[in-house]
């Protein structure tokens, strides 16, 4: 266990194109990091950074106090799950697992009993003595992590683990993972585009745009308080609406209608003449089902449904609007960027389930003012962003983890990995409580 | 695939087959045969006998014979080995890192491949014979990986360079080192490349005649090919005909053995599980 500083690292390739671009960044002892970014804004390049498997440029990456650049991998002790899961095909599954200690030739008792350990902690007993070649997605998923835990290595590094899962398998996986780093407690850098997987097991999350770092904090801090376009457009799904708007005292003219502002936005904004408007699509409500006591606190429109999404839980209204072209050509960049194609200017609006809405007529909408992102189309700064109260949000992060952690300390052994029944009853307790912080 | 594609599938097949395996059926026909059936025109001999067999394996035959097997074998398997040792590490080489002058390497071995062996036999002829390599095992060792080792080095890199890197790297963070993940990891995978590369060499080595037949002199080295030119009837007047058929059927069963024997090692495949499936 240790804790991984990076200090400004640049990865330059020979064509002098930077995939990393000074990076710096700091993950605690036990911490489970996640780097999330679109593809090719570098987040692979720098785990395989960290793991050795690419060359540094210039820059200090120091593990556990020690700086490697120009260590091999193997004298790292890092563990790392590949997006292929890259198992030996010609070795059993228990090979497969014991495949480190075999190279650390460990004797061959400790061997079984660790191997036997890590097994316990996957399910994988009854698939031991089979081949690679006839397990499941899944199972060899489990066996690519059996591997890495059944080292005590300083850091876990995973490289986009689930991506090669059906949308099931994704979703148990994700919460065995993050039980598996809750018990045993090891610090963890996690790859992955997914905004499910990054707002779900991360402490903290590191968004990545073009090799430079975006922003570093808390799932929720992502969410409520981005510090650009680029975080708020990538984190959330349905995608934060922007729309464009001009700044008319204190109100902004959208499209939907004019948002008035409070005195420490509208103070934060002046001054300005074209503005975007960032709203997530349940800052809207179909203003038939909204409470009399909330109305005064946002605006109410009139417009017409393109398409409505009834998911059963809750329903999507799709409400197209004109935006000047200088607008429009952003936000497309923008959503390419984002590996998404965003053909037309459109509102994703998040209604009740209940709401009579229907396609193609016009409706009432009620949007909440109190919540609204104003950015600089421009540069694509937020310039609402309250940074004390993100902040906040992450320290909260940071002492529910501390938390956790004391917790599942006194159920795990000593030796750093955690079995037998009563680690096991453990885990389901620490697994519990990180679901409800999540 | 309709009734009627399929069966011409398998008439074209029976067609294919058959053309292939008649002249061995024919020359196998010919080992049975005595001198005296062997211009009868009929492919069955009228009375099989065991005679041609007898002939390569005793009396004079035999010493011509027997050193040539040996010979053959010996120095064929030691020129295979020597090949896919050779062939693996430049193999892994160019599959692997990135090197000034690989492409030079994988063209100059083309090169030497298509390389005409006949127009280097007499200079390699007097050469040999000057630093005492005539007439030796070395002596066509030597020509042999020139044959042998540009066609293993095309194949196995082949083979490599469809290992997943992941492997590798994935065994370098479990703590191997350079060598350990080569050994343990790569080797291992590439084992059906390498089979499939050894029987190739193994068939080009042995089925040369024209080193064979330039570069030996006695039976100290000389190969089988050489050795079946060499043949001569009972008297100068018969023709030798059936003796040859019977060693090219002995000659032939270790190329047979072979195959059926690494058959199923050749299927590629063994890859399968290795990554996402």
């Amino acid at each position: 266990m240790a804790e991984i500083q990076m200090d400004h690292i640049v990865k330059q390739y020979g064509d002098g194109f930077p995939a990393v671009n000074d990076v710096s960044l700091d993950i605690a002892d036990g911490e489970f990091m996640i780097l999330v970014g679109p593809s090719g804004c570098g987040k692979s390049t720098l785990l395989r950074m960290i793991v050795g498997l690419e060359d540094i440029t210039s820059g200090d990456m120091v593990i556990g106090g020690k700086r490697v650049n120009d260590k091999a991998p193997r004298e790292r002790n890092l563990s790392m799950v590949f997006q292929n899961y890259a198992l030996y095909p010609h070795l059993t599954v228990f090979e497969n697992i014991a495949f480190p200690l075999r190279l650390a030739k460990m004797d061959d008792g400790e061997v079984r009993r660790r191997v036997n350990e890590a097994a316990d902690v996957l399910e994988l007993h009854e698939h031991l003595e089979r081949k690679p070649a006839n397990l499941s997605g899944g199972q060899r998923q489990r066996v690519a992590m059996g591997r890495a835990i059944v080292r005590q290595a300083e850091a876990f590094l995973f490289d986009e683990p689930l991506s090669n899962l059906d949308a099931k398998l994704r979703g148990q996986m994700r919460t065995e993972i993050s039980r598996l780093q809750r018990r045993l407690g090891i610090t963890t850098v996690y790859v992955t585009h997914d905004q499910t997987e990054a707002m779900t097991l991360g402490d903290r999350v590191c968004v990545l745009r073009k090799g430079k770092i975006q922003q570093v904090a808390s799932p929720r801090e992502l969410y409520d308080q981005p510090v650009n376009l680029f975080v708020a457009g990538f984190i959330g799904s349905p995608p934060m609406n922007f729309l464009p708007a001009r700044l008319e005292g204190r109100s902004l003219s959208t499209p939907f209608g004019p948002v008035e502002l409070d005195d420490k936005r509208a103070a934060a904004v002046a001054g300005r003449e074209l503005l975007l408007v960032g709203i997530r699509p349940e800052y809207f409500e179909d203003a038939s089902l909204v409470d009399d006591a909330k109305r005064p606190l946002g605006s109410v429109f009139r417009a017409r449904v393109d398409v409505t999404e009834w998911l059963g839980d809750q329903q999507y209204a799709y409400i197209p609007y004109e935006a000047p072209e200088e607008i429009t050509n952003q936000l497309r960049a923008l959503s390419r960027e984002l590996d998404a194609e965003e053909l037309r200017t459109q509102a994703i609006v998040s209604i009740d389930s209940t709401s009579r809405i229907r396609e193609g007529r016009e409706a009432e909408f009620w949007l909440d003012s109190r919540k609204v992102h104003v950015f600089d189309p421009s540069t694509g700064e937020n310039l609402t962003r309250d940074a004390e109260a993100g902040a906040a949000l992450t320290r909260m992060a940071a002492e529910d983890r501390e938390e956790q952690i004391a917790g599942s300390a006194g159920g795990r052994s000593s030796g750093g990995m955690g079995t037998s029944s009563s680690g096991g009853a453990g885990t389901s307790s620490g697994g519990a409580r990180a679901a409800g912080a999540a | 695939m309709s009734r009627k594609e399929k069966n011409w599938w398998i008439v074209a097949g029976v067609l294919i087959v058959i053309y292939a395996l008649f002249p061995v059926a024919w020359i196998v026909s010919l080992s049975f045969k005595a001198p005296s059936d062997l211009t009868n025109g009929q492919f069955l001999p009228t009375d099989a006998t065991s005679e041609n067999y007898k002939g390569i394996f005793t009396g004079a035959g035999g010493d011509l014979f027997l050193p040539a097997l040996r010979n053959s074998f010996g120095i064929c398997l030691i020129a295979t080995l020597i090949s896919c040792i050779l062939a693996m590490f430049a193999a892994y080489a160019i599959a692997r890192l990135d090197f000034p002058g690989k492409k030079f390497i994988l063209g100059t071995a083309l090169a030497v491949a298509i390389f005409p062996v006949i127009s280097i036999v007499t200079p390699l002829f007097n050469l040999w014979r000057n630093i005492g390599l005539y007439d030796t095992w070395p002596g066509l060792i030597i020509p042999y990986l020139s044959l042998t080792l540009p066609i293993s080095i095309w194949t196995m890199s082949a083979f490599f360079r469809e290992i997943p890197w992941e492997m590798e790297q994935a065994a370098q963070v479990d703590g191997a080192t350079t060598w350990q993940a080569f050994r343990k990891v790569i080797v291992p995978l590439a084992a059906p490349g390498v089979f499939t590369t050894a029987i190739i060499a193994f068939f080009i080595a042995w089925n040369d005649f024209i080193y064979g037949i330039s570069l030996t002199s006695t039976s100290a080295s000389r190969p089988v090919p050489a050795a079946l030119g060499l043949f001569s009837g009972a008297s100068q007047f018969e023709d030798p005909t059936g003796v040859i058929a019977a060693a090219a059927v002995i000659v032939t069963i270790p190329v047979v053995v072979l195959v059926l024997l690494f058959q199923r090692r050749i299927v590629a495949g063994l890859t399968n599980g290795a990554v996402k499936g």
